[in-house]
C-alpha cells in the first residue's frame, strides 16, 4: 500500500512538469516580458528603463527555456522556466507580478471557495441521492417516466440561467437575501444561501438521472431477486442492500473531486462576488498575472493528481477485491 | 455573379456530413450496426427529437452556405462582408434595423427620446419604430387585433402546408410498401407501424405551426423584440445556431482521429506506447480546462494581430476563432474517449480471434483496421452524441467569461453576455436572454433526449461508464 | 481583562446573529434581510461605497489611479490642494502656511528682477512652508520606547509569530510632520526600485533629479550584490537632490528647470506628499515583506483618514485619524453652492464622518441594484440602467425619472476632463500623412462619424460631442462660435449642425476615391481599425462603426485585441485608426495638447501623441504656449493650434464624457468633481435616515418561497399514494 503510494507520487512529477512546461510555453507565446511589465507598470507615462527594472526584479530578465550563453547545466537551469518551476516544487509560489504573495492570498481564499463548494457537494449528494432513490423505487410508473423527463429538462438549462434568474427573484424581488458579497466568519450565512441553492437545483437534473442508472444497474443484480424472492419488503431491499451497494461508485466518484473543490466555481463566484479561488484565477488571467495563473495551474493539476490517488486507495477500501499492483 | 465563400468551419461541416453519410452507407450492409438504428427508428421519443434536430441542422446548414455578395449598390457598401444562403432567405429579419432596443412585438420603441415634432418643438417620448407595425395607422388600437390576425393567417397556413406534406408522406409510404393509402392511414392512427409516425408528424406539425406563425409575425413586426443596435432578436438567435451545432460536433469530430489512434494504439500496444500515451493524456487533464482555454484564445488572438494580414476578413477571422475554439475544447475532452477506446481495445485484444490473427502472423495494422476499429466504432458513436449538448452548453459558458467565440459572432453565448446588462434595466429587456436561452434549451434538450435513445440502442452497457 | 469580556459579548452577539441568519428570522438585529452589512452603531457617521478593482498601489511614489487616489488621497497630503467648491479650480495650501512662493532666477541662480522674458528665467524657485504641529497617524513605525529605540524596526521571527496584518502590533507611535518628509519622499521617486512613474517629467524639469536616478542605481546594484538580498534596505536620507533642499525643521525648497507653472498641480498630486523616512526602515523587513506587509500595501500619512482595514478581496474600510491636524469646511464656494446646500456644513471640523466602508464590486447589476436597495450611498450610473434613472427635458436637460425622485435620489452631472478620441495613424500611407487627399479623406470620415448617435447609444446621452482636444471647464476650451469645429459643423442659429454625408462625400471625391472605391483596385475602399473592446457591448460598437464607414461606400475592418496587444501596434505605429483616451493629470490644455506635440510622438520616443502627429507650426506655438500663465494672449495661440488641428484632422475629436453620479438623501456635500479628490473629509450622512429607508425599502417577501415548497410538498401525493397502493398489494 504503502510503496504503491510512494510510486504513484513519484510518478505525479513527470506529470507535474509537463503540465508547467505547457502553461509556460503558451504564456510565453502569448506575453512577452515586456508586456507584462507594462501591464503592471500602469498606462501612463512608461520608460523603457522602468520595464527594464521591473524585468530584473521579478526574474523574468532571463532566457525562457534555454540560455544559450551559460555553460553546461546552467543553459538549462538558468532560464525562467528552471528557476520558477522549481520553487512551486517546494509549494513556494513567491510573490504576484503585483508583488503580493501568493502562498498567502491562496490561503486566505481558500475559504470561501470551500464554503460555497462543501454545501454544494454534501447538500447536492443528498438531495439527489433521495430522489434517485424514490425514483428507483417507483421505477417503471408514470412518476419514474416525469421524474426522468423532469431531470433531463432541468439539465437541458444553462447554469447561467439559474444564476441569472435565481439572483434576480430571490435577490432584487424577493429582498430575501444580499444580491452579492461576503463576509468573514459566520457572518457569511446570509450571502452563502443563495449561491448554494442555486449550485444544488442546478446539479439535481444530471446528479439525479446518474445515481438512478446507478440504482438501477444494481436492483438488476442476482443478489437483490434473491432477496426478494425471500420476502423482504421492497423498501428493506432498496434502502438495506441496493443503496449500501451502490454507495461504493458514487463515494468514489466524490472522492475524486474533493480536492478539486478548492478550486473554486468561476461563474459562480464571479456572479455573487465571493473573494475565492475561482474569481482569482479568472481576475488574473484578466490582468495577467502570469505568477498567479502558473500557480493555480500547479495547484489544479497537483489537486487532481491526490483526487486519481484517493479515489485509487478509496477503491480498494470498499472492495477489498480490487488489490493495487 | 456569387462568389462562393468557403470558410474554414465551412469545410469541415460538410466533410462531417459527408463522413455521417459514409458511415450511413457502411452501417446499412453491417448487420450489428444496423440493427441498432432500426431500434432507434421505433423510438417515439427519438424520432421527435431527431425531427426537432433535424430543423436546427436545415437551418445550421443553410447558414454555412457562404458567398461574398455584390457590392456598392447605389453607393452602399454592405456592412457584411460574407453573407450566407440562410441570410438572403431571412434577408427581412436581416435587414430590418432599428434604433435601439424594442420589446417583442412592440411598435414602439423601448426607450424615449428626443423626438423633433412638425412645428419644431421637441418632446421626449417613444419614438414609432420604422419596420414594426409600420402599416397600422393607430397602432394603440389596432395592434391586438393585428397580431390576432396574424396568428390565425399564419396557423391556417401552417396547417394547410402540414396536411400536404403529411398526405404527400404517408402517400409515398404507401406506395412503397404497396399498400394503399387509406391502409397505411388507418395503420398510422392504430400507430401500427414500425416507424412512429405519430409521434414524426405531430412534432413536425408544431414546428411547421409555430414556424409559419413566426414567420407571418415577423414580416411585420420584430417577434423576439430587437437589441441594443435594433438588430432583430429573431435572427440573431437563429444565427447562433450554427455556432452552437459547430461547437457541438467539430469539437469532437476535429480531436477524433487523435483520440481513436491515440486509444487504440495504447491499449494495443501496451508498454512503453501504453506509458507515453497515458502520461499525454493525464498531463493534458490535469490541467484545469478553463485556464487551458483562456491561454490558447490569448494566443490565438495574439498570432492573428501579428499576421494581419491573412486576416483581412472580419468573417474570416470569428470563423478561424471559432475552429481554434473547437480545437481546443477538444483537447481538453479528448481524452476521455481515449481512455474508453484504450479500455475497449485492452479487452477486445485478448479475444481469440485477435490472438489467433497474431500467430498467424498478420500485421499489426491490419489487425486493428479489421478486427479492433470496427469493434470500438459504437463507443466513437456514442461518445459524439453525449459530448454534443454539454458543449453547446460549454460555449454559453466559455462566452460569458470572454473566453469563447470572437464577439462579433452569432452566438447564444454572446447574446446572454450581451444581456447581462440588460437585466439590470427597469423595465428589464429579457427578450435576448429569453431568446438565447430557449433556442438553446431546445436544442440540448433534443440532444440530451436523441442521445439517450442511441446510447440505449447501441450499449445498453456503457450506461454504467456515463 | 474588560477588553477580554467585550471580545467575549461581541463573539456571542455574531453568532447570535448568524442563527437568526440561519432560521431568516426577520429584522432580528433591526437590518433588513438582505442587508450586505452586519448591524453598527447608529451614532457612527458610516459612509458606504464601493470599488470595482482591488488597488494595485498604495505607495504615493507610485500610484498614479483613479481607483487609487480614492483611497491614497484621503491618507496622504501633499503641500497643496484644490478648493472643494470653487471653480474653475483654484489650488489652496493643505499643509502649508500659504501658497508656495514663485522666485525666477537668472542662469548664475541670482534672482531675476525688473524687465526680463520667460527666455531669461533659467530656474525657478519654490519656498514651501508647511504648519508647524502636524502630527501622523498611529502606527508601529513611529512607536518607541522612553530610550528612543524604535519597537519594530528589528523584527525577528520570534516577534513576527502571530502577525497577520499591521493591526496585529500592539503598540503604535507618531510624530510631527517636518519639511524633511517632504524631501525625502521626492528623493524616494528617483529611486529605482520605487518605480515612480512620473520621473521622466521631474527628471526634466527639477534640478539635479536626473543624476540622482543614476546614483542611486549604482548604489542599489552595488548593494544588491555585497548583500546578495532582493531587497536590501538602502537609507536615502544622506544623498543629496541637488534641486531640492530643507531650509529649516518647516520650511524646504524646490528648484526646477526654466519656468513651469504647471508645476504647483503636481504638488498638489499625492506624489509630492510627505513620507517618513521610518517606514521604508520598517517596511524593509523582510518578514513583513513575506506577510503582504508593506508600505505598498500599507500607508501611512497625515490626512483625515487612516486604512484600518485592508481587505482587497472583500473591503477596504478608512478610519478617523485621531491625531488629524484639522481643517475647517470651506466657507466660500462659487455661486449657487449656497442654494444648493453646500454651505451649510460651513466652518465645521473636518472630517464630518467616522469611518467609510468600501467593498468590492465587480459586476454592474449587483453594484446597482445594492445601490436602489440603498447599501450604497452613491452611484456612478451605468450606461445601461441609465434610462431607469434619468430623463431629458424638453430642450435636453437632464432629470431625474419620477422614480428616483421619489425616493429622494438625487443627481450630479459635469463633464470629466477627459476625452475619447478616434485617432489616424499620420505615419499611414492611406489615412495619415500631410496630403490634400489624406486630410480631405479623414475630413470626409469625421463628417461621417455620427458621434452624436454614438453618444446617444452607447453612452447614453452621458457625454458631449468634442470639437478639440480641450474638454470644457479647461482654459483654452473656447466660447460661442470658436468652439464649434468648422470643419465638420455647420453654424446654424448659433447651433453647430453636423455636415451632410453629401458634403462628406463631395470631400471624398476630391480626395479620389469617388463613391469610396479605391481607383487603384476598383473595390471600395479598405480601412483597418484597431480597438480592444472586450466588453458585451463591443459586438454592437463595431457594428456601428461599421455602419459609419459604409455611409461614404469605405469598408471598415475591424481588428479586435487585447489591451497589451493594442498598445504594442500603437508603439510601433502599425495601426491605421484607433479608439483611444487621455484622463487629464492637472486642469491646464498644455496637458491635452500635448498629445498631439511633434516631439512627443508614440513611435518615436514612445510619448503620448498616438497619431504620431507633427507639425512645425503646431510645435512652435506649443513651446510658447506651455510657459505661459492664463492669459487672452495665451487663449489666442492656443486658438491657432486648434485651427491647425481641426485642418488637418489627425483626431476625430470623439468626445468628452459626463460622470453623471447619483446619490441618496441621506448623503450630503455632494460636489461634482473630478479634480478633488481628497473628498471624503467633507462628505455627511444622516445614519438614522438611511436605517429607516432600507427597511422600508426592502420587506422581505416570503410568500413565493412557501407556495413553492407547497407545490414541492404537494407533488409528492401521487408519490405517497402509490406508496400505500403497494403496501396494501404487496399485503395481500
Amino acid at each position: 500500500m504503502m510503496a504503491y503510494i510512494v510510486r504513484r507520487i513519484l510518478y505525479a512529477i513527470p506529470i507535474l512538469i509537463g503540465v508547467n512546461l505547457i502553461t509556460f510555453t503558451l504564456f510565453f507565446i502569448v506575453n512577452s516580458p515586456d508586456d507584462m511589465a507594462r501591464m503592471h507598470l500602469g498606462v501612463k507615462r512608461v520608460t523603457p528603463e522602468a520595464i527594464e527594472q521591473w524585468k530584473v526584479e521579478h526574474g523574468y530578465n532571463k532566457p525562457t527555456l534555454y540560455n544559450a550563453s551559460a555553460q553546461g547545466f546552467s543553459r538549462f537551469t538558468d532560464t525562467i522556466f528552471f528557476e520558477k518551476s522549481v520553487k512551486l516544487f517546494q509549494f513556494d509560489f513567491g510573490s504576484s507580478d503585483s508583488g503580493r504573495d501568493i502562498g498567502y492570498d491562496i490561503s486566505q481564499r481558500m475559504w470561501p471557495s470551500l464554503a460555497i463548494a462543501l454545501p454544494v457537494l454534501l447538500v447536492g449528494l443528498a438531495v439527489n441521492i433521495t430522489f434517485a432513490l424514490l425514483i428507483a423505487f417507483f421505477r417503471a410508473t408514470y412518476i419514474d417516466f416525469w421524474g426522468v423527463v423532469i431531470c433531463v429538462v432541468m439539465m437541458s438549462i444553462s447554469a447561467l440561467f439559474y444564476i441569472i434568474g435565481g439572483q434576480y427573484l430571490v435577490g432584487k424581488l424577493l429582498h430575501l437575501v444580499p444580491i452579492s458579497g461576503y463576509d468573514t466568519s459566520l457572518g457569511a450565512v446570509k450571502f452563502l444561501i443563495l449561491p448554494v441553492i442555486i449550485g444544488v437545483i442546478g446539479g439535481i437534473g444530471a446528479g439525479t438521472r446518474w445515481y438512478r442508472t446507478l440504482f438501477l444497474e444494481e436492483i438488476n443484480r442476482d443478489y437483490v431477486r434473491t432477496a426478494r424472492a425471500k420476502g423482504l419488503s421492497e423498501q428493506w431491499v432498496l434502502f438495506g442492500h441496493v443503496f449500501k451497494n451502490a454507495l461504493i461508485p458514487i463515494l468514489t466518484g466524490v472522492v475524486a473531486v474533493l480536492p478539486l473543490l478548492f478550486m473554486g466555481s468561476l461563474i459562480t463566484e464571479s456572479f455573487f462576488g465571493i473573494p475565492g479561488l475561482g474569481s482569482y484565477t479568472i481576475d488574473a488571467i484578466n490582468n495577467q498575472d502570469f505568477a498567479i495563473v502558473r500557480s493555480m495551474v500547479f495547484l489544479g493539476s497537483v489537486l487532481y493528481i491526490i483526487g486519481l490517488i484517493m479515489t485509487d486507495i478509496s477503491y480498494t477500501i470498499v472492495d477489498p477485491r480490487v488489490r493495487l499492483s | 455573379m456569387i462568389e462562393p465563400v468557403i470558410l474554414w468551419t465551412d469545410a469541415l461541416i460538410f466533410l462531417l456530413v459527408l463522413l455521417i453519410a459514409g458511415f450511413a452507407l457502411y452501417a446499412r450492409r453491417k448487420e450489428h450496426l444496423r440493427a441498432p438504428w432500426q431500434e432507434i427508428a421505433r423510438s417515439r421519443v427519438g424520432m421527435g427529437a431527431l425531427v426537432v434536430l433535424s430543423v436546427y441542422v436545415a437551418i445550421g446548414l443553410l447558414d454555412s452556405l457562404h458567398y461574398r455578395p455584390q457590392v456598392a449598390q447605389e453607393g452602399q457598401a454592405e456592412t457584411a462582408e460574407v453573407l450566407s444562403l440562410f441570410d438572403k432567405l431571412v434577408t427581412p429579419l436581416r435587414v430590418r434595423q432599428e434604433k435601439t432596443y424594442s420589446a417583442p412585438l412592440a411598435t414602439h420603441q423601448y426607450a424615449k427620446e428626443n423626438i423633433e415634432l412638425a412645428d419644431g418643438s421637441m418632446v421626449r417620448d417613444y419614438p414609432r419604430l420604422k419596420h414594426a407595425g409600420a402599416h397600422l395607422e393607430n397602432p394603440q388600437e389596432e395592434w391586438l387585433q393585428d397580431i390576432l390576425w396574424l396568428i390565425a393567417k399564419g396557423l391556417v397556413e401552417g396547417l394547410i402546408f402540414w396536411l400536404l406534406c403529411s398526405a404527400l408522406l404517408i402517400y409515398w409510404s404507401a406506395r412503397r410498401s404497396d399498400g394503399s393509402f387509406r391502409q397505411k392511414f388507418a395503420a398510422i392512427r392504430r400507430s401500427d407501424t414500425t416507424l412512429p409516425w405519430k409521434s414524426l408528424l405531430f412534432t413536425s406539425g408544431v414546428l411547421t405551426l409555430v414556424g409559419f406563425v413566426a414567420a407571418e409575425l415577423s414580416l411585420h413586426y420584430h417577434l423576439l423584440g430587437t437589441d441594443k443596435v435594433g438588430e432583430d432578436v429573431l435572427y440573431q438567435a437563429l444565427k447562433s445556431i450554427r455556432t452552437g451545432l459547430v461547437i457541438g460536433t467539430l469539437t469532437t469530430m476535429v480531436m477524433l482521429p487523435a483520440a481513436i489512434l491515440l486509444g487504440i494504439m495504447a491499449g494495443y500496444f501496451r508498454g512503453w506506447v501504453d506509458d507515453v500515451i497515458q502520461y499525454t493524456y493525464t498531463t493534458l487533464n490535469s490541467i484545469p480546462g478553463v485556464l487551458l482555454i483562456a491561454a490558447a484564445i490569448l494566443m490565438m488572438q495574439i498570432y492573428m494581430s501579428n499576421h494581419e494580414e491573412e486576416f483581412t476578413s472580419l468573417t474570416q477571422r470569428a470563423d478561424l476563432r471559432l475552429l481554434f475554439l473547437c480545437m481546443i475544447l477538444g483537447v481538453t475532452s479528448w481524452t476521455g474517449l481515449c481512455r474508453l477506446l484504450r479500455g475497449e481495445t485492452f479487452k477486445l485484444r485478448e479475444l481469440e480471434y485477435v490472438q489467433a490473427s497474431l500467430a498467424f502472423g498478420v500485421g499489426h495494422f491490419k489487425i486493428i483496421g479489421r478486427h479492433i476499429l470496427p469493434n470500438v466504432l459504437h463507443i466513437v458513436l456514442i461518445t459524439l452524441v453525449l459530448d454534443f449538448s454539454g458543449l453547446v452548453l460549454a460555449e454559453a459558458v466559455l462566452s460569458y467569461v470572454n473566453i469563447g467565440v470572437d464577439p462579433t459572432m452569432n452566438s447564444w453565448g454572446n447574446m446572454i453576455n450581451g444581456a447581462r446588462l440588460e437585466m439590470a434595466r427597469e423595465p428589464i429587456v429579457w427578450w435576448s436572454l429569453a431568446a438565447a436561452l430557449v433556442f438553446m434549451f431546445t436544442l440540448v434538450l433534443a440532444a440530451n433526449l436523441f442521445s439517450d435513445v442511441v446510447r440505449d440502442a447501441f450499449d445498453p452497457r456503457l450506461r454504467t461508464t456515463r | 481583562m474588560a477588553v477580554f469580556l467585550e471580545m467575549r459579548l461581541e463573539i456571542n452577539r455574531s453568532v447570535l446573529l448568524s442563527l437568526c441568519a440561519l432560521l431568516l428570522m426577520p429584522g432580528c438585529d433591526g437590518t433588513p434581510w438582505n442587508s450586505p452589512y452586519s448591524k453598527e452603531s447608529e451614532e457612527q457617521q458610516i459612509l458606504y461605497s464601493s470599488f470595482s478593482e482591488r488597488p494595485k498601489h498604495l505607495d504615493p511614489a507610485r500610484s498614479y489611479n483613479e481607483n487609487e487616489a480614492l483611497f491614497i488621497q484621503q491618507i496622504y497630503e501633499p503641500p497643496l490642494q484644490y478648493h472643494f467648491l470653487k471653480r474653475p479650480y483654484e489650488l489652496i495650501p493643505l499643509t502649508t502656511v500659504e501658497m508656495p512662493r514663485v522666485t525666477y532666477l537668472d542662469r548664475d541662480g541670482n534672482p531675476l528682477s525688473g524687465d526680463y522674458s520667460v527666455t531669461d528665467i533659467a530656474f525657478s524657485d519654490y519656498l514651501i512652508r508647511i504648519q508647524p504641529g502636524i502630527q501622523y497617524q498611529p502606527h508601529p513605525l513611529f512607536s518607541r520606547d522612553a530610550g528612543g529605540t524604535y519597537h519594530y524596526h528589528q523584527l525577528s521571527e520570534d516577534m513576527l509569530d502571530g502577525i497577520h496584518t499591521l493591526a496585529d502590533f500592539t503598540q503604535t507611535g507618531t510624530r510631527e510632520l517636518t519639511a524633511a518628509d517632504y524631501v525625502y519622499q521626492i528623493k524616494r521617486m528617483a529611486f529605482p526600485r520605487f518605480h515612480c512613474p512620473i520621473t521622466s517629467v521631474l527628471g526634466e524639469y527639477i534640478v539635479g533629479f536626473e543624476n540622482l536616478i543614476d546614483e542611486f542605481e549604482e548604489v542599489d546594484a552595488k548593494l544588491k550584490q555585497e548583500t546578495g538580498e532582493e531587497r536590501p534596505y538602502l537609507d536615502l536620507r544622506p544623498y543629496q537632490l541637488e534641486g531640492v533642499e530643507v531650509l529649516d525643521r518647516y520650511t524646504y525648497r524646490i528648484r526646477i528647470n526654466g519656468k513651469y507653472p504647471q508645476f504647483l498641480y503636481w504638488m498638489a498630486m499625492p506624489f509630492f506628499a510627505p513620507m517618513p523616512w521610518e517606514a521604508d526602515r520598517f517596511y524593509a523587513q523582510a518578514g513583513l515583506w513575506k506577510r503582504n506587509i508593506k508600505l505598498d500595501w500599507y500607508p501611512v500619512g497625515t490626512g483625515p483618514f487612516m486604512l484600518s482595514e485592508n481587505n482587497p478581496n472583500l473591503r477596504m474600510v478608512l478610519e478617523r485619524n485621531p491625531y488629524f491636524h484639522g481643517e475647517a469646511y470651506p466657507t466660500e464656494g462659487e455661486a449657487g453652492d449656497a442654494e444648493q446646500g453646500f454651505l451649510k456644513d460651513a466652518g465645521a471640523p473636518l472630517p464630518l464622518i467616522d469611518r467609510a466602508v468600501y467593498s468590492l464590486e465587480k459586476e454592474n447589476i449587483p453594484y446597482w441594484n445594492k445601490f436602489l436597495q440603498g447599501y450604497y450611498d452613491a452611484s456612478g450610473i451605468s450606461s445601461d440602467s441609465f434610462d431607469q434613472a434619468v430623463q431629458f427635458g424638453g430642450q435636453g436637460e437632464v432629470s431625474l425619472t419620477e422614480g428616483m425622485r421619489e425616493r429622494g435620489i438625487q443627481l450630479n452631472a459635469t463633464v470629466k476632463p477627459t476625452i475619447s478620441y478616434f485617432g489616424f495613424n499620420m505615419r499611414d500611407p492611406v489615412v495619415g500623412g500631410d496630403s490634400k487627399r489624406a486630410r480631405l479623406l479623414r475630413r470626409a470620415i469625421s463628417i461621417a462619424s455620427d458621434y452624436e448617435e454614438y453618444i446617444s447609444i452607447f453612452a447614453n446621452g452621458r457625454g458631449l460631442v468634442a470639437h478639440s482636444p480641450i474638454p470644457p471647464g479647461i482654459f483654452g476650451h473656447g466660447e460661442g462660435e470658436a468652439e464649434i469645429n468648422p470643419y465638420v459643423y455647420r453654424i446654424e442659429k448659433g447651433k453647430a449642425v453636423r455636415r451632410s454625408i453629401d458634403e462628406a462625400k463631395a470631400l471624398l471625391e476630391q480626395a479620389g476615391y469617388a463613391d469610396g472605391k479605391d481607383p487603384q483596385t476598383g473595390k471600395p475602399l479598405l480601412l483597418y481599425f484597431d480597438v480592444y473592446a472586450t466588453g458585451p457591448d463591443s459586438r454592437a460598437v463595431m457594428n456601428w462603426w461599421r455602419k459609419q464607414f459604409s455611409k461614404l461606400g469605405i469598408q471598415l475592418v475591424v481588428r479586435n485585441t487585447d489591451y497589451n496587444r493594442f498598445q504594442e501596434k500603437m508603439r510601433k505605429g502599425t495601426s491605421q485608426m484607433y479608439i483611444w483616451g487621455w484622463n487629464a493629470d492637472y486642469p491646464d490644455p498644455e496637458n491635452f495638447l500635448f498629445l498631439l506635440y511633434g516631439p512627443n510622438s508614440k513611435v518615436d520616443v514612445e510619448g503620448e501623441n498616438s497619431s504620431n502627429y507633427a507639425n512645425a507650426e503646431y510645435d512652435q506655438l506649443f513651446n510658447r504656449m506651455k510657459h505661459m500663465d492664463n492669459t487672452p494672449e495665451r487663449q489666442a495661440i492656443i486658438d491657432r493650434m486648434v485651427e491647425i488641428l481641426r485642418r488637418d484632422a489627425p483626431w476625430i475629436w470623439g468626445y468628452f464624457p459626463k460622470a453623471f453620479t447619483l446619490h441618496h438623501e441621506w448623503l450630503h456635500n455632494v460636489k461634482p468633481t473630478l479634480m478633488v479628490r481628497n473628498k471624503l473629509k467633507y462628505r455627511r450622512v444622516d445614519p438614522q435616515l438611511r436605517n429607516t429607508r432600507q427597511l422600508e425599502w426592502n420587506p422581505p417577501i416570503v410568500w413565493p418561497v412557501v407556495l413553492i415548497l407547497a407545490l414541492v410538498l404537494l407533488s409528492l401525493i401521487p408519490a405517497v399514494r402509490m406508496f400505500r397502493h403497494r403496501e396494501r398489494s404487496a399485503a395481500r
